[in-house]
């Protein structure tokens, strides 16, 4: 003969919180790790963010550079052969 | 030539290179002369010579003191000529307009007499004396 059971079988309770019993105290020590990892991950992202702006320019002012420097001989001979409107 | 220097006794050595060098200087010469490009107005080479026109930072002639209608209609005929010829070079050079005539105007301010008119990279008109002209920093040697 079975016995008839609505739900299943739990270990019973041993501690305290297993009671829903701890105290506020013991929850926030129990937490702490888990704030301090927030912390730490935040204050990682505030580290990370760097303006983007001035990086833009530097490449810009590159590129434009080595586009002179390639014209430089061609610019140079266009002069060359343009004597009478330079 | 070559026997001649022989004769005197040289280096077989240095005769060779001399004689190099002389066939070089004369394929140059006539290289040059081969060359003749049309030369400046006179109006126009006065102007510049008198600072009255000068070689702006951008490939482009400006007008440095009081303008004149004269000299205005001068310097309209002669950047328009230099447009043409910058975008022509520019698109075979694979380049936009802006970036050929800012070259060109880095070389046209190099390329400037002492006397004449130059615009420096804060804007000013500056006259050029017999050191370097001061230009923008992305200028070629």
């Amino acid at each position: 003969m079975t016995s008839a059971e609505l739900t299943a079988r739990r270990a019973a309770a041993r501690t305290l919180a297993m009671q829903g019993n701890a105290t506020a105290r013991k929850r926030a020590i129990r937490s702490l790790p888990l704030v301090v990892a927030s912390l730490l991950t935040l204050a990682g992202c505030i580290s990370v963010e760097a303006p983007d702006k001035p990086i833009v320019i530097e490449l810009n002012i590159n590129i434009r550079q080595e586009v002179i420097y390639r014209l430089a001989e061609d610019a140079g001979n266009t002069i060359e052969e343009n004597a009478d409107i330079f | 030539m070559k026997s001649v220097v022989k004769g005197f006794g040289m280096n077989r050595k240095f005769v060779r290179k001399m004689a190099l060098a002389a066939a070089g200087f004369a394929l140059a010469a006539g290289g040059l002369a081969g060359t003749a490009y049309a030369q400046r107005d006179p109006a126009y080479e006065a102007a510049r010579a008198s600072g009255k026109v000068g070689e702006k930072m951008d490939g482009y002639l400006g007008i440095v003191g009081a303008s004149t209608p004269e000299l205005q209609r001068m310097v309209n005929d002669i950047n328009i000529k230099r447009r043409a010829v910058y975008a022509q070079k520019a698109q075979t050079a694979n380049a936009t307009l802006e970036e050929y005539a800012l070259t060109a105007g880095c070389i046209a301010i190099a390329r400037t007499e002492p006397g004449e008119k130059y615009q420096a990279p804060d804007g000013s008109w500056k006259t050029r004396t017999s050191a370097p002209p001061e230009r923008d920093s992305r200028c070629p040697a």
